[in-house]
């Protein structure tokens, strides 16, 4: 007869606990832009921001503590993590776009560590091997229930971007995924 | 779960990322003003329904957030091709041959 397979008991309250593969770490406050523009504002915008913005699906670029990450054909997360007036810097552009300040709309969890990977694909769908999702890749998709903005800022260490009252599920979700990351 | 090919993000995602949109390539009348009741019905309400190739719009809505359309089987539940929104519809006899031809190398 087959073996069967058993689980691991684990208990309640394992997840509160620290991680022996996975770091948690709420980012610090930084500034964000959801920005919308057609290909033709895309040069004015960069050169306003400072960083350009990436044309390329999947794809994000960084300039010091400025990162514009793809979120659609049309549409960028940029975010500034030394909180830097970005609504001020888009408006000196000159150019026809939609920015909107998601400063305080978004929160970001830091996850690194070896089972980073693990801890994230306990909810998210994504193929996040280095192959595929190299560092410097960024996706908007899925964790659980909620909707989130990955950024690989290492080849260990993940930015995860969530709307701010689903961030409590979202810190949840990481931490029973880092604590299943172990076994 | 189904893996569904994202024409702007081109690359394959899990349908959760994915919402259905109904029909594609339904053309909304010009004098939609002027049409009978019938004809609006006909237009806004009648659908086919059919078993085997449909044409649809998904939205990869917790992705690139994009509308795009989709060939797709509603008995066998597979794809057999996506596009992006506004290209034409493709060749069915094309789409089903190339499925004949896929299972006879098989």
């Amino acid at each position: 007869m087959a073996d069967l397979a058993t689980a691991t008991r684990k208990a309640a309250l394992t997840a509160r606990g620290g991680f022996t593969d996975v770091i948690l770490t709420p980012a610090p406050a930084a500034s964000r832009l959801s920005l919308r523009a057609g290909t033709d504002a895309l040069a004015g915008l960069s050169a306003a921001l400072g960083v350009t913005l990436p044309s390329r699906p999947k794809t994000s670029a960084s300039s010091g503590k400025r990162h514009a990450l793809w979120l659609g054909p049309d549409e960028w997360l940029v975010i500034d993590e030394s909180e830097a007036d970005l609504m001020a810097a888009s408006a000196t552009s000159g150019t026809l776009h939609s920015a909107v300040d998601v400063s305080h709309r978004n929160v970001a969890v830091i996850v690194s560590g070896p089972g980073a990977e693990v801890a994230i694909n306990s909810g998210c769908p994504q193929d996040l091997s280095l192959a595929i999702f190299p560092v410097g890749a960024c996706s908007r998709t899925i964790l659980g229930k909620v909707e989130i903005v990955l950024l690989r800022i290492a080849e260990d260490t993940f930015r995860v971007e969530c709307w701010r009252s689903f961030s409590p599920y979202v810190f949840g979700m990481l931490s029973e995924g880092a604590a299943d990351a172990g076994h | 779960m189904l893996l569904i090919y994202c024409p702007y993000c081109e690359e394959e995602r899990s349908e959760l990322e994915f919402r259905g949109a109904g029909d594609a390539h339904i053309a909304r009348p010009d004098n939609i003003a002027d049409i009978t009741d019938e004809e609006f019905e006909e237009y806004f309400f009648l659908r086919q329904n059919p078993k085997g190739l449909i044409f649809e719009r998904w939205r990869h809505i917790h992705g690139c957030g994009r509308f795009f359309n989709a060939a797709r089987d509603t008995v066998s539940d597979r794809f057999y091709t996506t596009y992006k929104a506004g290209e034409p519809k493709p060749d069915v006899a094309a789409i089903l041959n190339g499925e004949r031809d896929k299972g006879a190398a098989r």
